[in-house]
């Protein structure tokens, strides 16, 4: 196939913004002009996605471009929520109301878009990393969006420090691979031995490289902020797309080595077990809804790093299993995190956009005035959640069956205690359910917390309709999961180079698992319909009688007898997740500035929490506020006067001499 | 075969209230009581099912669809459990997993229900629940796992199944272990004493009851079939685990059912000899019961 729709798929969106520059004077065209210059490349890509997914290839090596599965993994999301972001934004970040603002976000939206477009179609390191850093400075660009605010500045300079870092060690790791390969091209890269010091090296910086990016637990720090800040549907870019580029990195490198050791697989499966584990913990600590989404990115990449390094597992160890379902659990995770967590950000947008607030305690009752935003937000928790039957199920299915594989084909070895992830995984999910039930109770149930919530009403279709496309995507994989198990096989095989006839069998065995699902799911669907219509039924002589005798019987809920319960009687949202935040004591440190109440009339007085950002805000922020004072007393000392400096001087010609006698 | 599939959905569907009746025939017993007869869930479901239904100002679609939700994924986890040794009506490499997330899902649809009342008591109630199933769900996986590798099967149909008499040859004290712990779990999930108390009137106190306080008629019918059906899922794991023997289908079936019976009666047992435990304490009783696990599964691991 040509290689046309990738070349349109990156000049398209690139030049998209151009568009609501030149048409500046007429705001309204000059954004849907935009918008669909950028759905119309996103549209190409989709093509050579569903090409690349189907079995095809597309490549170019003289552009330094070509499209794999897995490539197309990761290409298909990217162009989706790229596209039905800008979507969003005519309603959410509309030029006409926001003028210049508008203008440099959509022209940063499209590089971003066309920079992600690039590193995942790029067939070389050169072209990667030109995709990487356009893709890294726009989104830094984007999320200075409201440049005015200090929180923004933080954001963005956390966030351009890391990338930084990272960037440094990707140039680090592909000056390592072309010494080794002796060429730049991912294709004489191919086939590296995994053994060795160089090797192992080389995986070190990808794993800072790519995770600093993807947000691995301890590398984590920079995305709360940057998420938090931002217009939602830049959030629901970078938390849906942008961090997996991360993923897509280190599997692409991972893939350029031969039998890689069983060490890597190991590492991942930590890395990932603990990212998971406290990234859901601190998302129950927050009671900002964004940051407490972002948290939940952090959780979902470390499934998707448990499913990598048990892939990884299965190549030390020759077993294609665990190949299949590790990797085909942790490509369907990438699509489907893209899927539902653009949604709830995007459904967070609507709700920060009747509201305007993003703290969960002013929140409440949202049910009632934003009804299609309630649903189609509840059908992106319960997803993430991997409750059935949504996709999210499907993806943790898959990597949950991959580390039975590990305990049934280790027999009594190490690789036996893969299956530990089991324990781990439903830790994760059980504490997902926590949080989400604190968001959605919090949020939309209830009574209205504040004035902002008793103001809030529902979102123009602009907004809505990305939102149900993303919803109905969620609902579709999760019905039928067994449709997109081909794509992912191949995927897996693009990565591992095994032979096909290997992974057939447990791609088999798979996909008669993912049937049955599918059959359940159904049955669950019949028999929720089944009770509604019987509930129905049951009701309707009761309630025409009632409704005649007396009107509706609504009354105020129980409250033990208490005939006027107010709104701030509800359980909030940090109470509902004291308990299990209790528990992570060791991990998250919570502030709280607890006001003292004397006298029989006490004074109005306030409580409030923050929870810093372990890493961050305890770790590296005064390390480094630590290191800018040593690096100013190390200056005065030198400045103050000539005779120290000759001093010095004196003293480091006397160490040299020493060092020379010595030695 | 196809018979007795369909016979053991007939059941699963059937008998739940039953166990219910037996558990509180025993407590009576114990305290000395004639006590209510033992269809008398059946009786409470029917009249439940004939009245009208009181609704909160505050609560919108989400309360109503709660109970919906929760007994539909109930009852279509029912279709992954085998009964008697004999094949689920689905099965599959790690159906156990849609099993327990399917609970999870009736978990999550009770908790928002109760949320949607905007009371804070039925917040408390929620945020108990959620906790505690939060810690309990990695002890029910580890229990699988041990059924799972003791038997070296990856479906709930395999696990309890042909293999399981032979497993109990050559791995006793790792599935002793899983049983106990298993036991633990079902009281938790199901809301029993030590855990929960299912008779409790102080909303304080409460966790599963207070999720479900402003529902009414239909709708807690609903709720209680659910719960009721649940406690018996368990009750079938626990029964074919501790009592599975291959031969002959008559007389597993026989055993199967009897095993169930004693398990009512064991809850029923707990419940009159216990307190509750506090708050405090339970996530202690579900972190042992997954401590008990893991030490079990390293047993067969090594």
């Amino acid at each position: 196939m040509t290689i046309v729709p990738v070349l349109g798929a990156i000049a398209l969106p690139a030049a998209s913004g151009l568009a609501a520059v030149a048409l500046r004077r007429r705001p309204a065209a000059g954004q849907a002009v935009a918008c669909a210059t950028l759905c119309a490349g996103a549209a190409l890509g989709l093509v050579a996605a569903g090409a690349g997914l189907s079995g095809g290839e597309l490549s170019a090596p003289g552009l330094g471009l070509r499209v794999d599965a897995l490539s197309a993994v990761f290409l298909a999301p990217i162009c989706t929520v790229c596209a039905l972001g800008a979507i969003y934004g005519l309603g959410y970040f509309p030029q006409a109301a926001l003028g210049a603002r508008a203008v440099r976000l959509q022209l940063y939206y499209g590089l971003t878009t066309a920079g992600m477009v690039l590193l995942v179609a790029a067939s070389n390191a050169i072209a990667f990393l030109v995709g990487w850093e356009v893709m890294a400075l726009s989104a830094f660009l984007l999320v200075l969006t409201d440049h005015e605010r200090a929180e923004v500045q933080r954001a963005a300079f956390v966030y351009l420090a890391a990338t930084h870092v990272g960037t440094i060690a990707l140039f680090a790791l592909f000056a390592l691979l072309r010494q080794a390969a002796g060429s730049f091209e991912f294709a004489a890269m191919q086939g590296l031995s995994g053994a060795g010091p160089r090797a192992s090296f080389a995986f070190a910086l990808a794993l800072v490289g790519f995770g600093l990016k993807a947000g691995l637990m301890p590398l984590h720090f920079w995305l709360p902020g940057a998420h938090a800040a931002t217009p939602s549907h830049i959030s629901a870019v970078m938390s849906g797309v942008l961090i997996k580029t991360g993923i897509y990195g280190l599997l692409r490198v991972t893939g350029l080595f031969d039998a890689p050791p069983a060490a890597w697989g190991t590492m991942l499966l930590l890395l990932g077990g603990a990212s998971a584990v406290l990234g859901v913990a601190f998302a129950l600590a927050q009671h900002d809804l964004k940051r407490l989404l972002a948290y939940h990115s952090v959780e979902n990449i470390g499934i998707i790093a448990l499913g990598t390094g048990l892939a990884l597992l299965g190549r030390a160890r020759g077993e294609p299993a665990l190949v299949v379902l590790g990797l085909g659990g942790a490509a369907l995770h990438v699509v489907n995190h893209a899927l539902f967590k653009s949604l709830l950000f995007l459904g967070a947008g609507a709700v920060q956009h009747a509201t305007g607030t993003r703290e969960l305690d002013l929140l409440g009752g949202l049910a009632r005035p934003m009804r299609a935003t309630a649903i189609l937000f509840l059908v992106g928790a319960a997803a993430i959640c991997g409750l059935p039957p949504l996709n999210g199920f499907v993806s943790e299915w898959l990597v949950y069956v991959g580390f039975l594989a590990a305990m049934e084909r280790g027999g009594h070895e190490l690789l036996a205690f893969a299956v530990l992830g089991v324990p781990v995984l439903a830790l994760v999910g059980g504490l997902a359910a926590g949080c989400f039930a604190k968001v959605v109770g919090v949020v939309f149930l209830g009574n209205p917390r504040s004035a902002h919530a008793r103001a809030a009403h529902e979102a123009p279709r602009t907004m809505l309709a990305p939102m149900a496309i993303l919803a109905a995507a969620c609902a579709a994989i999760g019905l039928a999961p067994a449709a997109v198990l081909p794509a992912l096989v191949r995927a897996a095989q693009a990565w591992s180079r095994l032979d096909p006839g290997l992974l057939a069998p447990p791609a088999a065995r798979a996909s008669a698992g993912a049937w049955r699902v599918s059959a359940v799911a159904a049955v669950l669907l019949l028999a929720a319909s089944g009770v509604a219509l019987l509930r129905r039924r049951l009701r309707a002589p009761r309630a025409a009688a009632l409704r005649q005798a007396q009107g509706e019987r609504l009354v105020e809920t129980w409250s033990c007898g208490f005939v006027a319960p107010t709104a701030r009687m509800q359980y909030t949202g940090s109470s509902f997740a004291e308990l299990l935040v209790r528990r992570f004591s060791w991990a998250i440190f919570p502030r709280a500035s607890v006001p003292r109440l004397e006298g029989p009339f006490p004074a109005e007085a306030r409580f409030h929490t923050v929870v810093p950002d372990t890493v961050l805000d305890l770790g590296l922020a005064p390390a480094a506020r630590g290191f800018r004072w040593l690096a100013t007393r190390a200056h005065l000392l030198y400045l103050r006067r000539i005779q120290f400096q000759v001093l010095l001087l004196l003293a480091t010609l006397v160490a040299a001499l020493a060092w020379g006698f010595v030695w | 075969m196809l018979l007795r599939t369909v016979l053991h959905l007939a059941a699963f569907l059937v008998l739940p209230p039953l166990v219910l009746g037996v558990v509180n025939r025993t407590k009576s017993v114990f305290a000395g009581r004639v006590g209510p007869p033992l269809l008398q869930p059946y009786y409470d479901l029917a009249k439940l099912l004939r009245k009208g239904a009181v609704y909160s100002r505050t609560t919108t679609w989400v309360f109503r669809a709660g109970p919906v939700v929760g007994l539909a994924a109930v009852a279509a986890a029912g279709l992954l459990l085998s009964m008697g040794g004999a094949p689920a009506a689905l099965s599959f490499a790690g159906d156990f997993i849609l099993f327990a997330y399917l609970l999870g899902l009736a978990r999550f649809a009770t908790a928002l229900a109760a949320l949607d009342t905007g009371s804070a008591f039925e917040g408390m109630g929620a945020a108990r629940e959620v906790t505690f199933a939060s810690l309990a769900e990695p002890a029910l996986f580890l229990c699988l796992l041990v059924l799972a590798r003791a038997t070296g099967t990856l479906s709930i149909s395999g696990m309890l199944g042909a293999g399981l008499p032979g497993a109990w040859g050559s791995a006793a004290p790792a599935l002793l272990l899983a049983a106990i712990s298993l036991f633990v779990i079902a009281l938790a999930e199901n809301s029993r004493i030590p855990v929960d108390d299912p008779n409790t009137h102080l909303e304080l106190t409460m966790i599963h009851e207070v999720m479900v306080l402003d529902h009414g008629g239909p709708d807690l019918a609903f709720i209680l079939y659910g719960a009721a059906l649940k406690l018996f899922l368990f009750g079938a794991i626990l029964s074919r685990l501790v009592l599975g023997r291959g031969d002959g289908a008559l007389a597993s079936e026989a055993l199967f059912f009897l095993g169930v019976a004693l398990f009512a009666i064991l809850v029923g047992v707990v419940e009159s000899v216990m307190a509750r435990l506090r708050i405090v304490r339970v996530p202690q009783l579900l972190v042992g019961a997954s401590v008990l696990s893991v030490f079990a599964l390293v047993l067969l691991l090594r």
